[in-house]
């Protein structure tokens, strides 16, 4: 589904990937695990399609597709979804006409006939039950004065609304507490499939207990320096990442 | 063409001036000549050249003479969905035979038994309102009785169009009594794109208790120069809002002023710039807290796309015996092109001591991280930008009472910004 070739991004002339390559099958839940400012969300964001970071080296094929040649809102429209870290507060925009503008434009480009008031509403309301979002929520301005839980149960709100074919989980859990984080958990999970794939990246292994990764990787200075199973993630949990850096470090020299 | 210099650049239209009123209009015409048009700099007319702008754009100074206007134009100028009353203009002249009867209201083309012309818009505080007491030609009178509840809307509907000459001089005199209620629609419409300079005078005075709405829409073609002045007494337990949309114009000036006089009264001033090409918007605002406890709030939003430029100056005063005021402002701008200018400024005034007020100006640019969540949400860029300007002026938009009337300044600012959903 998603290969990711030697990629290289920088911002501001900086750079920050510095050859990534990752394969993911459908069915598959990968982790993306890392100390700060390894490179975790530049590479969530550079697959969203985020301006500022510019791509110099390397490719990214999804579904047969140059996914670096596409603006982010084809890239969505094509099945990525990038669960944001911080969603952004939109005064003035309702979640719910937004959603709704969203999903059409979506639908539109799969050749989908939009969906009407009635049949939105009825698609809405299914979703809601998944990440235990109040209707009253949706229907104030997109994020304005949710708390960090809310935030992120309407970022997988958004992801159950859209149907993607790539997630790509930024930090979901940080912020979270544990009620929040096992409602946003079994909301991913319930819309996991063998048709969809999903990337989770995050600092810490907590999330992991809820979203059983297949594979973990370790990034480290803009490299993956080590994959491994789900023993990975708890093996880091215990050492904590100065190890990995240790080992990156000495064999550098 | 003779060259025009700031002394005589009204020569003609101050000779060829109607006959009634005339004492109104000497006295207005004195005004005019000593204070003479804004020059270069000029405090109040700082950043918009308004003499250079007509001595430029405009060649024939004369009055315009009313064009002929079928009852179709009405028909197809008169927005979809408005229910109510339209009084029809043509160059400033109110056309009572095209216009609508409307029960228990009092209207009439303006004439001296009108009484109070002149009383409320001052012609000391402006060399137009001078100008326009000296000139004006035809103008309306409207009166709302005590306690009479306009039942719809009335549109007030101006059809312009250089003729004989291109300068065009409307007089709106407005009186609502005590406890009535009315709302009004200003629309003007331009027949064809030529340059002509609109100097319009609104004078409405509002009795206690009372409750009025001038909502006013500024939508005609790009050569168009002009200047208004609006003013309005607000008496005791009285409300007055005005909502002002400008969407297009060559160089258009507003002067807005509210006079608070009684206690517990409300003024209200909303507006919107949407703004591209070379157009030039100027909102020049005035609230006078006289009395205690009355309460104003003012809300202007600007987009400015190309080479468009706004201006905002937003006088607050809160006179010493105005204790208990409230009294908010604000002014937030968005730029869209590097081309696009945009000066803004608060000047407030409060002699009181016992006062809320608070006031605040923004000017910035499309919030990009905002833009990048809906695109990464599947939504085209150009429709992104349109719902997040939308969602900006929305606000604004929210004070419009008359469901059609909003309607309307919604789709045309929806089909600006390209953002129907």
């Amino acid at each position: 589904m998603l290969t990711i070739k030697n990629l290289h991004a920088s911002i501001e002339g900086t750079p920050i990937l510095r050859g990534i390559n990752l394969e993911v099958k459908a069915g598959e839940v990968h982790a993306i695990m890392g100390p700060n400012g390894s490179g975790k969300s530049t590479l969530a964001s550079v697959l969203a399609g985020r301006e500022e970071y510019e791509v110099t080296e390397g490719e990214v094929i999804f579904q047969g597709k140059d996914l670096l040649e596409m603006a982010p809102e084809d890239r969505a429209r094509e099945g990525v979804f990038l669960a944001f870290q911080y969603p952004v507060e939109i005064p003035g925009v309702s979640s719910t006409n937004f959603l709704r503008t969203a999903l059409n434009q979506v639908r539109e480009y799969r050749g989908q006939e939009p969906l009407d008031a009635v049949k939105f509403l009825s698609l809405m309301k299914e979703k809601m039950k998944l990440v235990e979002i109040d209707q009253k929520l949706l229907s104030r301005s997109l994020n304005e004065g949710f708390s960090g839980g809310e935030k992120k149960r309407n970022e997988i709100f958004q992801m159950a609304m859209l149907e993607p074919t790539l997630s790509i989980l930024d930090e979901t859990d940080s912020g979270l507490d544990i009620d929040a984080l096992r409602i946003v958990s079994n909301g991913v999970n319930q819309l996991k499939s063998d048709k969809n794939a999903t990337i989770v990246v995050t600092h810490y292994q907590r999330l992991l207990d809820y979203i059983v990764p297949d594979y973990v990787h370790v990034l480290y200075k803009g490299r993956i320096v080590k994959s491994g199973t789900k023993e990975l993630a708890l093996e880091l949990e215990e050492k904590g990442y100065d190890w990995i850096k240790e080992e990156v470090d000495s064999a550098a020299v | 063409m003779s060259t025009l210099t700031t002394q005589d650049t009204f020569d003609v239209l101050l000779e060829s001036a109607p006959q009634n009123f005339s004492a109104l209009r000497t006295a207005g015409k004195e005004l005019y000549q000593s204070a003479g048009l804004p020059v270069a700099k000029a405090e109040e007319y700082k950043f918009t050249a308004i003499t250079k702008k007509l001595e430029k754009s405009i060649s024939d100074f004369r009055a315009a003479s009313p064009i002929s206007i079928s009852k179709n134009q009405i028909i197809e100028s008169t927005f979809k969905g408005f229910d109510g009353y339209t009084l029809v203009f043509s160059n400033g002249k109110f056309l009572p035979e095209l216009s609508s009867q409307i029960e228990g209201i009092e209207v009439s083309g303006l004439n001296e038994s009108t009484g109070g012309v002149g009383t409320i818009a001052k012609a000391e505080k402006d060399a137009f309102a001078a100008l326009n007491q000296a000139t004006f030609n035809g103008g309306i009178s409207i009166k709302v009785p005590k306690k009479v509840q306009v039942d719809k809307p009335i549109l007030l509907l101006s059809f312009n169009q250089s003729n004989d000459g291109q300068v065009i001089t409307p007089r709106f005199w407005i009186e609502v009594g005590d406890f009535a209620e009315v709302t009004f629609i200003d629309q003007s419409v331009g027949l064809v794109d030529s340059p002509y300079f609109i100097n319009k005078v609104v004078e409405v005075k509002g009795g206690i208790n009372s409750q009025i709405n001038y909502y006013r829409l500024q939508h005609e073609g790009d050569q168009v120069i002009e200047v208004s002045n609006i003013e309005t007494d607000v008496l005791a337990d009285a409300r007055f809002t005005s909502v002002n949309i400008s969407l297009s114009g060559d160089m258009v000036r507003n002067n807005l002023s509210l006079n608070l006089l009684g206690s517990n009264c409300e003024g209200n001033m909303y507006g919107i710039y949407l703004l591209n090409g070379k157009t030039h918007v100027d909102n020049h605002t005035n609230v006078d807290h006289t009395i205690p406890h009355a309460e104003s709030n003012e809300l202007y939003k600007g987009i400015f796309d190309e080479q468009s430029r706004g201006v905002f100056n937003g006088k607050i005063f809160v006179r010493q015996d105005a204790q208990k005021t409230n009294a908010f402002q604000q002014n937030n701008n968005v730029l869209l092109s590097e081309d696009a200018i945009v000066n803004t400024k608060p000047q407030l005034e409060i002699w009181a001591d016992d006062v809320k007020c608070s006031h605040g100006c923004t000017v910035g640019q499309l919030d990009e991280e905002a833009l990048f969540y809906l695109q990464a949400r599947g939504i085209d860029k150009t429709l992104a930008k349109g719902l997040l300007l939308y969602a900006f002026v929305g606000e604004v938009l929210e004070k419009i009472e008359d469901e059609s009337f909003k309607n309307h300044v919604v789709g045309l600012i929806q089909n600006r910004l390209g953002s129907k959903f």
